[in-house]
């Protein structure tokens, strides 16, 4: 089982959506950008039967949520159908960073004489959108980042003024595209940009952009990540939900709406806010207890979200007891309180709980409480004491 | 004093009939801040228990002389919500929603800054401010603030602000001003913002400063006090046990350029003179002995 590590993003923005290379392509092209042909193929005979649709030479690539496919053999050429067979084989099943080969994208194979680098994200500290091109793509742009900074031309965009085709051009003018890139560079880049906006990306990424012996520009790769909190103007992201990768404890929180994120210890987290809950993993490490997850139940937790929130940490074998820690601000103490008891009459919980709770309501909420409590559910005055009971009990 | 709020503010509340504003609208009132309009476009003339309702934030601003506003209205409004609270005068707006997608954010604090330079924005994605004593506007329960002194807090995080306050309280220490700035990708108001402003304040003698893993907030911040602060700086990084993040593409790594894990931010700190404490609660012991210290 694949354990992704706790990312500042997948905590804090609502769970950014991740686009394989055959979406965010599709997605590219809703906004004229040149992608080549392809077809998604699930398996070695579905691969072959797209090559031979395509006609070869095409390209057979991992569709994965991750990077260094290259070099892990995620992506091969193949000249014949024969070599489609091989390399569909050969990938299909592959593991790629923790990350198994599920589907593989058979594509038209380019000519290549030359590979740039070019995106957009929103840069936090300036707090502007931040374009990023590069005469030196195809690589890995951190190293080109590091060795040699001077290569990558940035642009600043004020959101509010939108990027000219005038500030394109000097923009592609400042990476050194040769004469023969610019025009295809200037529309690709304020057709990228138009998908970034429109689309409420994250990120926009195309490296390789290249320039084919033909002197045509074309996106090869597609790197799109979406913002999660902007599906409700974007119906059509839903069907981006199903390929998200999740271990089973995610899936089922994602499926409750939870904010989960799975590590490896013995004490289940659950808390309101990503900063409580962070900081509650911070603390349980810190008394020498070990998180089995980290669980933000969000602002407005009610009874139900509690109880689903418990059914998650319950359904964790690896979980030996639960610490409850609450502060409430827009969640009231009686609500988590009435949660807990739900939670515990509708499932079978076996690891003891130990609850911290304050905020606002604490006192209904303790008030509530205070005749369950039992071996298994203690209550702690300090978020420090409930986390050395948590981790005693996990011992 | 105060920074930004006092209990003269007068605050419209946009979605108080809504069941969340009703909520907090209420207890904020309860706590004495002035809280004298609410805004709905079909529901001019009615009241929510006693506060009259506008049909816009102009009609409201017009009528009560209201500088503040905080929005309780669902995410996809709120854009709306701020742009229309800016062109009617308001100075500052308290933007409680969470949920609101980034590019909104990056719209509006633009645009904010462009043509409403006189225009703050708390949030969004924040718990609001709380003057203990004078005026809470948001969603901080205001029996875990201790009125007076000297300390001043700005956080990143909602419920560890709540946890700042209560630290303190439990040691018997007041609070001249709590911010809570959000964690959002576009905060409308900043650390440095509220750092600059508690160090204009003559009555605030000390900040706790709240921050989280991700971003580069808690660096600039940092730089900030190095070069402008004369007093002293307590603080927290949520996050410090957090194994690696995974990356999100190229692009963002080199945004964040190696920035952005609890360790960086809290050798940052560290370098400016700035108290770290390893849990909320530790922050608030190395506060206390600052306090004594004052």
């Amino acid at each position: 089982m694949v354990l992704p590590s706790i990312s500042p993003y997948a905590i804090r923005e609502a769970t950014p959506v991740d686009l394989f290379e055959y979406q965010g392509k599709e997605f590219f092209a809703q906004f004229g950008m040149p992608v080549s042909p392809g077809r998604v193929a699930f398996t070695v005979d579905e691969a072959v039967a797209a090559a031979e649709e395509l006609g070869t030479p095409v390209m057979v690539k991992a569709q994965v949520h991750t990077g260094g496919r290259g070099k892990a053999g995620g992506v091969k050429f193949a000249a014949d159908v024969e070599a489609v067979r091989e390399h569909a084989t050969n990938i299909l099943g592959l593991d790629i960073r923790g990350h198994i080969v599920q589907r593989v994208w058979i594509e038209k194979a380019s000519d290549i004489a030359e590979e740039y680098y070019a995106s957009f994200t929103l840069d936090r500290s300036a707090k502007k959108h931040l374009g990023m091109l590069s005469k030196e793509g195809g690589v890995e742009i951190e190293t080109v980042a590091e060795e040699n900074p001077d290569a990558i031309a940035k642009i600043w965009v004020d959101p509010v003024v939108g990027l000219s085709e005038e500030a394109t051009r000097q923009w592609v003018a400042a990476a050194n595209l040769p004469d023969a890139a610019v025009e295809g560079s200037v529309d690709i880049l304020q057709k990228l940009y138009t998908a970034y906006t429109e689309g409420d990306c994250d990120l926009v990424e195309i490296n390789p952009l290249i320039l084919t012996p033909e002197g045509k520009v074309h996106v090869l790769d597609a790197k799109v990540t979406l913002d999660g909190n902007s599906t409700f103007r974007h119906e059509s992201y839903e069907q981006y939900d199903a390929t998200q990768p999740r271990d089973e404890r995610e899936e089922a929180a994602h499926a409750k709406g939870l904010q989960y994120v799975g590590l490896d210890g013995s004490v289940g987290v659950i808390a309101n806010g990503a900063g409580l809950a962070m900081s509650t993993v911070d603390v349980i490490n810190q008394v020498g207890g070990s998180p089995a997850n980290f669980l933000d139940i969000g602002g407005g937790a009610n009874a139900d979200v509690m109880a689903g929130a418990l059914e998650v940490i319950n359904n964790d074998p690896n979980v030996k007891s639960i610490f409850i820690n609450i502060f409430g601000g827009i969640t009231r103490g009686e609500e988590v309180a009435n949660g807990i008891l739900e939670a515990m009459q509708r499932v079978d919980i076996e690891a003891p709980i130990v609850i911290r709770l304050d905020g606002t309501n604490a006192d209904e909420g303790r008030a509530i409480l205070e005749p369950n409590l039992n071996d298994k559910l203690m209550m702690e005055a300090t978020m420090l004491s409930a986390a050395e009971k948590a981790a005693e009990l996990a011992r | 004093m105060s920074i930004f709020v006092d209990e003269n503010t007068k605050v419209i509340y946009q979605g108080l009939t809504g069941s969340q504003g009703s909520y907090y609208g209420g207890l904020n009132k309860a706590y004495g801040t002035q809280v004298v309009a609410g805004t709905h476009p079909k529901k001019a003339g009615t009241d929510v228990d006693g506060v009259p309702i506008y049909a816009s934030v102009a009609e409201a601003v017009e009528a009560t002389g209201a500088t503040a506003t905080c929005i309780f209205i669902p995410a996809p409004g709120v854009q709306g919500a701020v742009l229309e609270a800016a062109e009617a005068g308001i100075e500052f707006i308290v933007a409680i929603t969470e949920g609101v997608p980034a590019h909104d954010e990056a719209y509006f604090f633009n645009k904010l800054k462009t043509d409403f330079p006189n225009t703050r924005l708390l949030g969004p994605n924040c718990p609001g401010i709380i003057s203990p004593g004078k005026c809470n506007i948001g969603i901080t329960a205001g029996h875990i603030a201790q009125a007076g002194g000297p300390v001043g807090i700005v956080s990143r995080s909602g419920t560890l602000t709540y946890q700042a306050l209560y630290e303190l309280k439990q040691k018997d220490i007041g609070v001249t001003t709590c911010v809570g700035i959000g964690g959002d990708p576009v905060p409308g108001t900043s650390f440095i913002d509220c750092l600059e402003a508690f160090e204009a304040d003559p009555e605030t003698k000390a900040v706790m400063m709240i921050g989280e893993i991700g971003g580069s907030a808690e660096e600039e911040a940092a730089e900030f006090i190095k070069h402008h602060m004369t007093k002293p700086v307590s603080s927290y990084i949520a996050g410090v046990t957090a194994p690696p993040g995974k990356k999100m593409g190229h692009a963002g790594a080199i945004v964040s350029g190696g920035k952005g894990t609890a360790a960086a931010k809290m050798e940052a700190l560290e370098d400016a003179g700035v108290k770290v404490g390893q849990n909320p609660t530790e922050a608030g012991e190395l506060m206390a002995e600052i306090v004594a210290g004052l």
